[in-house]
């Protein structure tokens, strides 16, 4: 076979145009939505988690004014810092006990209508979360958006927040007030059942 | 023949690499900023502002937390982010691609979202501080990479009407609000801004 200089020259435009930089439109933004569902969908994977956060929101209705909205403005920035610290690879032992204890906690704060001073029970709810977000905001499939990511997982869990304290609006009758307790109990159980399963 | 082919194949293959890599790495303008919407540049703007939640989600922070603070900070924010915005974008559109810096940008989260959240009584003159710095900020980054056209300056202008419009909604939402738990609401927003900004700041970390 002749290869002709004509061959040659097509051959090597050819060559010089598949490794020609082309203008790059970068912002096709892949990943973007998926990485916010994922984080929205997370919280709501783990009944532990879930059991946690609605038991905050329950606690803080039952508290009233300023718990009820303290509890929930901190515990997120709580969170995230347990999560900054997983990010970072600083380790936190036992955070399935932690997790476990804190359903069980909140739930028997729940069910006997704990009234401890305002700072205690920031404290508290504070100390768990540290563990709900090392064990929960770091964990980020490949290729989705970190940011809208972190954004769904703190949206969803002031959702159940949210939830926890729209419940907790019963708590005006007495009959809500009973039923109150019987969804701490409820929590508290969930709770012990978690504990059991990271036991064993 | 085919080794008469070979050997002046051989004797070129320096001089063609260095063509085929000169040409490999030759700079060429990056458009990496703008979506398409087919509406034309002023929509494409819009809409990457809309779909860009670093920048989207400070503006709204501040905007918040100006209509917290009440009307003439409202006024002052609604005209000093987009001015400044304008102005960072012009000034980006003068510089090649750069990519925006994470921890930066989730600076950007905590401090708003903490000052949200904190319900912060700034002055008022922090408060064109903050938006200054934000605007400016965030401008020069859209206008990075943006290269610099009609069609470009149009995005940007409608980038930065996009973030009027923002701003003039979200703080004059805020400003109407008189019960308690709705303010409280604002809040809570704020701190879930900073709990992202936070986590972010975690992935930057991660990442680095």
């Amino acid at each position: 076979m002749r290869i002709t200089g004509q061959y040659k020259l097509a051959v090597g435009m050819a060559v010089l145009a598949m490794l020609w930089a082309e203008t790059a439109f970068a912002h096709a933004q892949q990943g973007q939505a998926a990485g916010f569902l994922t984080g929205l969908g997370h919280p709501l994977s783990g009944l532990d988690h879930v059991l946690a956060m609605v038991a905050v929101g329950l606690w803080g209705a039952q508290l009233g004014s300023p718990a009820i909205w303290l509890l929930p403005v901190a515990f997120p920035l709580v969170m995230a810092m347990g999560g900054m610290l997983g990010l970072i690879g600083m380790p936190l032992p036992g955070i399935e006990y932690g997790i476990a204890a804190s359903a069980i906690l909140l739930g028997a704060a729940v069910m006997f209508e704990v009234r401890p001073p305002l700072a205690v029970a920031a404290i508290l709810v504070g100390f768990f979360a540290v563990f709900h977000g090392h064990a929960h905001g770091t964990e980020l499939p490949p290729g989705q958006s970190a940011l809208l990511y972190s954004l769904g997982f703190v949206i969803a869990t002031g959702c159940l927040h949210a939830t926890g304290i729209g419940i907790g609006t019963i708590h005006r009758w007495p009959w809500g007030q009973t039923l109150l307790r019987v969804c701490g109990a409820a929590v508290a159980v969930g709770g012990v059942f978690f504990m059991w399963r990271a036991f064993s | 023949m085919e080794s008469v082919f070979m050997k002046r194949l051989a004797s070129r293959l320096p001089l063609f690499s260095i063509f085929v890599l000169a040409f490999s790495l030759c700079p060429v303008r990056a458009q990496a900023h703008l979506n398409s919407t087919g509406m034309g540049p002023i929509y494409d703007g819009v809409m990457h502002f809309l779909m860009s939640p670093e920048d989207l989600v400070p503006v709204l922070a501040l905007a918040l937390l100006t209509g917290l603070r009440g009307v003439s900070h409202g006024r002052r924010a609604l005209f000093v982010v987009p001015g400044a915005w304008l102005l960072g974008g012009l000034l980006g559109l003068t510089v090649s691609a750069t990519n925006g810096n994470v921890i930066l940008s989730s600076i950007w989260f905590l401090l708003l979202g903490g000052l949200l959240a904190a319900d912060a009584k700034i002055s008022l003159h922090m408060t064109t501080v903050l938006a200054a710095l934000l605007g400016l900020y965030h401008g020069y980054l859209n206008g990075t990479g943006m290269g610099a056209s009609g069609y470009v300056a149009a995005a940007l202008i409608g980038l930065v009407f996009a973030v009027f419009v923002l701003v003039a909604l979200a703080a004059a939402f805020v400003i109407r609000l008189r019960a308690a738990w709705a303010r409280i609401a604002v809040r809570v927003a704020g701190s879930w801004i900073a709990a992202g900004g936070l986590l972010l700041l975690g992935w930057a970390a991660r990442k680095g």
